[in-house]
């Protein structure tokens, strides 16, 4: 594999040939939204709307998450026009998000907070009007929760437990605003195929799905 | 979401699934023609038949139910006595046959596609019934029901509850 560099933000980076701009952008301090990207997976989701960047010499922003980086290529990661984009999605997000940090087993280590904070946008966001799923709480798997109405449809737990697991536990279900991440029969109880392996979990950028041990006492669920 | 079957019921369906799977042969493709063939057998996909299906096609189940609960054309409880068909076609839309769905929703306590504890109602949304004139129009059964509003969806469930009263009373009469 052959070294090339480009500039991101004025500032020159080497990275391998046919790396991917997103991760090279955040292994050298860059930080750039994103909610869908995994770095095994060969085909990116390009789901979250996040990733934008602007491009030297390109007509539109694209989605770092999708482009192979090239010699000499010239990177922004917050111009005005990115960060409108990315604010936009951000807010969608929010919109159907059950915003309840204070007893959310992820508070200060979800991706939504990080995002809020780069983007200058409140968590709280009343751009959008506000869809909450208003989904009970499963509890009955005995390694994690999950809270469908903190879930962002990011995709990372369906792809890495049907194609890198070959399992197939999690998947969408349903359509439009009400689509969901689920499982058979929409009960974690019948997971009858769940090895356990913990990627979802791990995987989950938010607080929608979590081991039981990171739980907090969420009093105000629904509330 | 699916109703789980009881035992008797189960090992009936999985008979007729088992017959209904030797048209098809075990490939992916045909999982959408094998859930069409499974909703015209038994009226609805019951959780059973979504599973002998996984099996068949060696696809997680929870894969098919994805797939499955993607398609408005599937539903997953038996139909309702009276199927309640709300229309949300362009012309219905547009007079209003969101706030009929709203009242059919509140005065049933089901969702769309949900059928009610007795079994005497499910609520469906549809497209254009073919008679915008009449817009807001509603379908309970096959009696088409045009120009709707919240108060009619009363009449209707009213209408329904006396013909049950009189069907039970000769029922008991015969008796
Ligand atoms: S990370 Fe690129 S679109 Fe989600
Ligand atoms: S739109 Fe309802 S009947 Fe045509």
């Amino acid at each position: 594999m052959k070294a090339i560099s480009l500039i991101i933000d004025n500032q020159k980076v080497s990275a391998q040939e046919g790396d991917i701009l997103l991760w090279v952008a955040l292994k050298n301090g860059f930080y750039i939204p994103n909610v869908c990207a995994l770095k095994e997976r060969a085909v990116p989701f390009a789901g979250c709307r996040l990733c934008f960047v602007e491009i030297e010499g390109y007509p539109e922003p694209v989605t770092a998450c999708t482009e192979t980086i090239r010699e000499g290529m010239v990177v922004k990661t917050k111009t005005a026009t990115v960060q409108k984009l990315q604010r936009a999605a951000f807010e969608l997000i929010l919109s159907t998000h059950h915003v309840n940090c204070g007893h959310c087993g992820k508070n200060k280590k979800c991706e939504l907070q990080k995002i809020a904070l780069h983007l200058k946008v409140r968590l709280r966001s009343k751009r959008f009007r506000l869809i909450p799923k208003n989904l009970p709480l499963d509890e009955s798997h005995p390694l994690f929760t999950y809270d469908p109405d903190k879930c962002v449809l990011c995709g990372r737990c369906v792809w890495l437990c049907r194609e890198q697991q070959k399992v197939g536990t999690l998947n969408f279900a349903y359509r439009g605003f009400e689509m969901l991440v689920t499982t058979f029969g929409d009960s974690l109880a019948g997971v009858a195929n769940c090895t356990q392996c913990r990627k979802c979990v791990d995987a989950c950028p938010v607080g929608a799905l979590l081991f039981k041990e990171e739980q907090l006492i969420r009093e105000e669920h629904n509330a | 979401m699916t109703e789980p079957t009881n035992t008797i019921e189960e090992e009936k369906i999985q008979k007729e699934i088992h017959k209904l799977l030797q048209d098809f042969s075990s490939t992916r493709e045909n999982l959408i023609p094998i859930l069409q063939a499974i909703q015209t057998t038994f009226g609805f996909i019951p959780q059973e038949a979504l599973r002998e299906t996984a099996a068949f096609l060696k696809i997680s189940p929870g894969e098919i139910f994805g797939v499955a609960t993607f398609y408005n054309q599937f539903r997953f409880t038996p139909p309702g006595k009276h199927q309640v068909k709300v229309c949300l076609g362009t012309a219905c839309h547009i007079r209003g046959g969101d706030i009929i769905m709203e009242e059919w929703k509140r005065r049933l306590q089901i969702k769309e596609g949900g059928v009610t504890e007795d079994h005497e109602f499910g609520l469906e949304r549809v497209g254009c019934v073919g008679c915008c004139v009449l817009a807001p129009v509603v379908q309970v059964g096959d009696i088409v029901h045009g120009k709707m509003s919240p108060s009619v969806v009363n009449g209707i469930l009213l209408q329904c509850e006396l013909a049950k009263r009189e069907e039970d009373k000769t029922h008991n009469e015969t008796e």
